[in-house]
C-alpha cells in the first residue's frame, strides 16, 4: 500500500492547482455567496454561467480530460484524472458543463460510432457547443427501462419515431439526445431497442417542462410526433441499442472526489452547528449530535477508503467487484443523510426558505435537501443499485421482476 | 497510489486460509467452547510453526519483521475461522506492548517465548466499571522494598485461565490527572496472591475475573517507567482495537458467503430464495458492511504499520464501523436462514455470539464515535 502519486501526477496536480488559483477569482460571487443565490440560481443564469465556466476549462484543456487525444480529449491517465477531480472538489468548483454529452453521449460515440459520426459530434461535445440530453425512460418505462415503447419504423434511409419521453434533464436547452427506441416490437424486450443521436431540434419533437420538488423546472416530458431520425444517425446495430445503453456504463471509479465532495459539506454542517444553539449550547456539545456528527466522519473515510480499493482494481485491470459496486450505492445514500441532517439540525428553521427573513445560512440547504431525494431515483434506484449489487456483485439469481 | 493486498499479502492471506480450514473446522471450534483451557495446544504449536506468533516482532526477538498490516491480513483469515485462543492477546495486547515499551532485558526475556508460542500472555486492564478510561483503573500497586505489591481486582480478562503472565494495568499514583499515576506490570501468573475464575460467556470463549491479593512483583518486571503507563496502554488500546476489527472483518465476510450460498440453494415457492429482492437487498447492505469494513480495517492497520500520527483516529473510526457491520452481519445472516440459522446445529450462532463479543471489546460504537468527535475536534 502507498498513497504516495507519482512525480508526474503530482506536476499535473499542480498544473490544475494553479490554473484553479488564478480563475477561481472569476467565479460569480453568488456561485459561494449563499445569500445571494448559490449554486441553485434558476435557471437561465446558471446555464449561461456554467457555458461561460466551461469555457475557460476548455480553453485551458480541462474539459474531457479522459478523452483521447485525438478527440479532443487529453488521453489523461486513470490517476491524472482522480487527481483533476479531486483539486476540482478541493476547490468547490464547478465542473464542465454538458455533462451528458461528455460523459455519456460521447464515450458512446468513441465505442460505437462511425468515423464520420466521431468527427461530426466529438468535437462540438467536448466544446459544448451542442449540448446533449438523454431520451430513455417513459411514463410506462422507468427500472424496467427495457419495456420502453417509443416506437421507430425503418423507413429505408430514415427513421420515423413516434413516441413520448420523460424525466429529460435539460432537454430544454438541449441540441441533442442519445435515444433508445423499439425497432422490433415483435422480439423479445431487450433485442428489439436501437440506439440514435436526435437532433433536438427536428419537426415533431416537443418539449414541455415538468417542475420538480425543489420547484424548479430541470427535467421535461419529450414528445415525439413523427420525427424523421436519419440512419446515419444510428449509433451500431439496429436491434442491440440495449447493449450499447447497459454496456460501457463506467462503473463510478471516482468515490475520491465524491469523499471530497462530502467532507466540503460535512465541514459546513459542523461549522453551522457550532453556530446553531440548543438551550444555549452549540449544538457540538450535544453528545447526541455529535455522534451523529463522528458517525458522518467515519462514512465519508468508509467511502474513501473503499473507492481508493476500487481505483486500485481498476489500475491492476482487475474487473469491478463488489467493492466497486458498493461505492454507488453508499456514496448516494450519505449523500441523502447528510442533506437530510442539516436540516434536522436546524429545528424548525429548517422549514424556512431562501427569502425568508429567519432562514438560517439565507435557506441555502434546503435547496440540496429537496434535491438530494432525486438523487435516490435517478439513474438507477436505490433498490435498482441494490438489485445490481446483489447480481452482479455478490452472483444471487436474477430477480424476478 | 495503491491500495490494495500485495502479492505476498494475497499469498498469506490464502495459506492462512487454507491452513484453518483443515486444521480449525468448527467441529474444533465447538469442543474448544467447552473445553477447560479453552483452546488447542496442537493447533497453536501448528500455527507458531508456521510463524505466525512470530509474524510482527523484530528478527532479533525470534521475530519475522512482518508489518502489523501483513498481521491484519492474517487476523482477517483468523477471525473468519474463529480460532479460538490467547493469540490477540498473547501477541498484540502484550507482545506488541513490550516490544514498545519494554526494555532491551526485558524483550530479549519475553518476546522469544510469545513469538515460538511458549508463552502465554493476558492483558488485565478492565474492571467492574467495564470502562476504557483511566479513571476505571482503580487496582493498586505499591512500592515495597524492590517490589511493587499489587491489590485488585481485574475482569474479563481474556485467557487469563491459560495465561503464564499478566500485563497489570494499575494505579501507582492519585493525583487529579488520573492518567498520570497508571503503571504497567508484568506479573506471573504463578504468583502468590493470584487467583483465576473462569466467566461463562455467550461465545464460550475463556474471559476471566483475575484477582491480585498482595501480589508481590519485582520492578525489573515494570513495563515503561513508574506512572506513565497510560500513554503505552493507549498505544496498545488503539492496536488492540485495529487487530479486532481485523478480526471481526474476516467473521463478517464468513458470514456474507454463508448467506449468499444459502440464498442461492434454498428454494421456496420454486425458487432459489436469492432471487427475492427482500434477500437480495439484505445481502447487498451486508455487502456494503463488509467492504467498508474491510476499507477502514486495512487502513487503520496500514497507519500502525506506518506509525502514521493518523492513527488513533483511523482506530476509532475502524471499531465504531466494525462493532455496528459484524452485529447487523450476524443479525442479517441468520434471518436469511430462517429455522436453521436458529438453531445450536448450525454456524451461524458463533458468528452472531462472536460479533456480539467484539462489539464491545475495545470500545463499543457509540464510546469511538465520541473519540472520532473529540480527535476531530467536533
Amino acid at each position: 500500500m502507498d498513497f504516495a502519486y507519482s512525480a508526474q501526477e503530482e506536476a499535473f496536480r499542480k498544473e490544475v492547482r494553479d490554473w484553479l488559483d488564478i480563475h477561481v477569482k472569476e467565479l460569480p460571487t453568488w456561485w459561494r455567496n449563499p445569500d445571494v443565490a448559490g449554486p441553485e440560481i434558476d435557471s437561465q443564469e446558471y446555464h449561461d454561467f456554467s457555458l461561460l465556466w466551461h469555457k475557460k476549462l476548455y480553453d485551458a484543456g480541462f474539459v474531457g480530460i479522459a478523452w483521447p487525444k485525438e478527440y479532443g480529449g487529453r488521453g489523461a491517465t486513470i490517476l491524472e484524472q482522480t487527481v483533476y477531480n479531486e483539486e476540482m472538489a478541493k476547490a468547490r468548483v464547478p465542473g464542465p458543463s454538458n455533462g451528458l454529452g461528455i460523459g455519456w453521449a460521447g464515450p458512446t460515440i468513441m465505442g460505437y460510432g462511425t468515423e464520420e459520426q466521431k468527427k461530426r459530434f466529438l468535437p462540438k461535445i467536448l466544446s459544448a457547443e451542442e449540448w446533449w440530453c438523454q431520451g430513455f425512460s417513459e411514463p410506462g418505462a422507468g427500472s424496467d427501462l427495457a419495456s420502453l415503447q417509443t416506437r421507430a419504423v425503418d423507413m429505408g434511409d430514415h427513421y420515423v419515431v413516434n413516441g413520448q419521453k420523460v424525466w429529460t434533464t435539460g432537454g430544454h436547452r438541449a441540441d441533442w439526445a442519445i435515444l433508445l427506441v423499439r425497432t422490433d416490437p415483435s422480439a423479445p424486450k431487450h433485442r428489439g431497442l436501437t440506439y440514435l443521436l436526435l437532433d433536438m431540434h427536428s419537426p415533431g419533437v416537443t418539449v414541455r417542462p415538468l417542475r420538480q420538488i425543489t420547484g424548479h423546472a430541470e427535467f421535461n416530458e419529450t414528445f415525439l410526433d413523427n420525427v424523421k431520425i436519419p440512419k446515419s444517425m444510428q449509433i451500431g446495430e439496429t436491434n442491440r441499442g440495449w447493449y450499447i445503453a447497459v454496456g460501457p456504463l463506467a462503473f463510478e471509479r471516482s468515490a475520491l472526489a465524491s469523499s471530497i465532495g462530502r467532507e466540503n459539506t460535512l465541514k459546513d454542517m459542523i461549522a453551522e452547528a457550532r453556530k446553531l444553539k440548543k438551550n444555549g449550547r452549540p449544538l457540538t456539545e450535544d453528545p447526541v449530535v455529535r455522534q451523529r456528527l463522528a458517525q458522518f466522519l467515519i462514512e465519508i473515510d468508509v467511502l474513501k477508503y473503499t473507492g481508493l480499493r476500487s481505483l486500485t482494481g481498476q489500475l491492476r485491470g482487475q474487473k469491478p467487484g463488489p467493492e466497486t459496486l458498493v461505492v454507488n450505492l453508499f456514496n448516494t445514500e450519505l449523500g441523502l443523510r447528510l442533506a437530510d441532517y442539516m436540516i434536522e439540525l436546524e429545528g424548525p428553521y429548517g422549514q424556512l426558505m431562501r427569502g425568508s427573513k429567519y432562514a438560517i445560512n439565507h435557506g441555502s440547504w434546503q435547496y440540496s435537501f429537496l434535491s438530494s431525494r432525486g438523487t435516490a431515483i435517478a439513474s438507477g434506484t436505490l433498490e435498482i443499485k441494490r438489485n445490481v449489487i446483489a447480481e452482479r456483485g455478490l452472483g444471487l439469481p436474477r430477480s424476478t421482476r | 497510489m495503491d491500495f490494495g493486498l500485495s502479492e505476498d499479502q494475497v499469498m498469506l492471506k490464502t495459506a492462512a486460509r487454507e491452513f484453518l480450514e483443515k486444521e480449525c473446522p468448527k467441529k474444533l471450534v465447538r469442543q474448544m467452547m467447552d473445553d477447560e483451557r479453552g483452546y488447542s495446544p496442537d493447533l497453536w504449536k501448528k500455527m507458531a510453526d508456521l510463524g505466525w506468533q512470530a509474524l510482527v516482532f523484530p528478527e532479533q526477538y525470534g521475530g519475522i519483521g512482518s508489518t502489523f498490516l501483513d498481521l491484519a491480513v492474517l487476523l482477517e483469515e483468523m477471525g473468519r475461522a474463529l480460532v479460538p485462543g490467547p493469540f490477540l492477546s498473547a501477541v498484540v495486547h502484550c507482545g506488541r506492548t513490550i516490544l514498545a515499551a519494554g526494555t532491551e532485558e526485558q524483550k530479549q526475556r519475553f518476546l522469544p517465548g510469545i513469538a515460538s508460542g511458549e508463552t502465554l500472555m493476558a492483558l488485565a486492564f478492565t474492571e467492574a466499571g467495564g470502562g476504557l478510561e483511566a479513571p476505571g483503573v482503580a487496582t493498586a500497586a505499591k512500592a515495597a522494598g524492590a517490589d511493587f505489591v499489587i491489590n485488585g481486582t481485574k475482569l474479563f480478562v481474556p485467557c487469563a485461565n491459560v495465561a503464564d503472565y499478566f500485563l497489570c494495568v494499575a494505579r501507582t499514583g492519585d493525583s487529579a490527572d488520573k492518567e498520570a499515576g497508571i503503571t504497567l506490570f508484568l506479573v506471573d501468573a504463578k504468583s502468590p496472591g493470584v487467583s483465576v475464575t473462569v466467566l461463562k460467556t455467550m461465545t464460550g470463549e475463556k474471559q476471566g475475573e483475575v484477582v491480585f491479593k498482595d501480589v508481590r512483583v519485582p520492578t525489573g518486571n515494570m513495563l515503561g517507567e513508574l506512572h506513565r503507563g497510560w500513554p503505552v496502554l493507549r498505544r496498545t488500546l488503539d492496536e488492540a482495537a485495529i487487530a479486532e476489527c481485523a478480526w471481526m472483518t474476516g467473521g463478517a465476510r464468513w458470514v456474507l458467503d454463508a448467506s449468499i450460498s444459502y440464498a442461492k440453494e434454498r428454494i421456496q415457492f420454486g425458487v432459489p430464495i436469492g432471487s427475492f429482492q427482500a434477500i437480495q437487498h439484505k445481502c447487498a447492505n451486508m455487502s456494503v458492511d463488509v467492504e467498508g469494513a474491510t476499507s477502514i480495517t486495512y487502513y487503520a492497520a496500514w497507519a500502525v504499520s506506518e506509525n502514521d500520527p493518523g492513527l488513533t483516529l483511523a482506530a476509532s473510526m475502524a471499531k465504531a464501523w466494525c462493532s455496528e457491520a459484524y452485529k447487523k452481519t450476524a443479525f442479517e445472516g441468520i434471518q436469511i436462514h430462517g429455522g436453521i440459522g436458529y438453531t445450536w446445529d448450525h454456524d451461524m450462532h458463533l458468528y452472531l455470539k462472536r460479533a456480539k463479543a467484539s462489539e464491545v471489546a475495545f470500545g463499543d460504537a457509540d464510546y469511538h464515535r465520541e473519540r472520532v468527535a473529540r480527535l476531530a475536534e467536533i
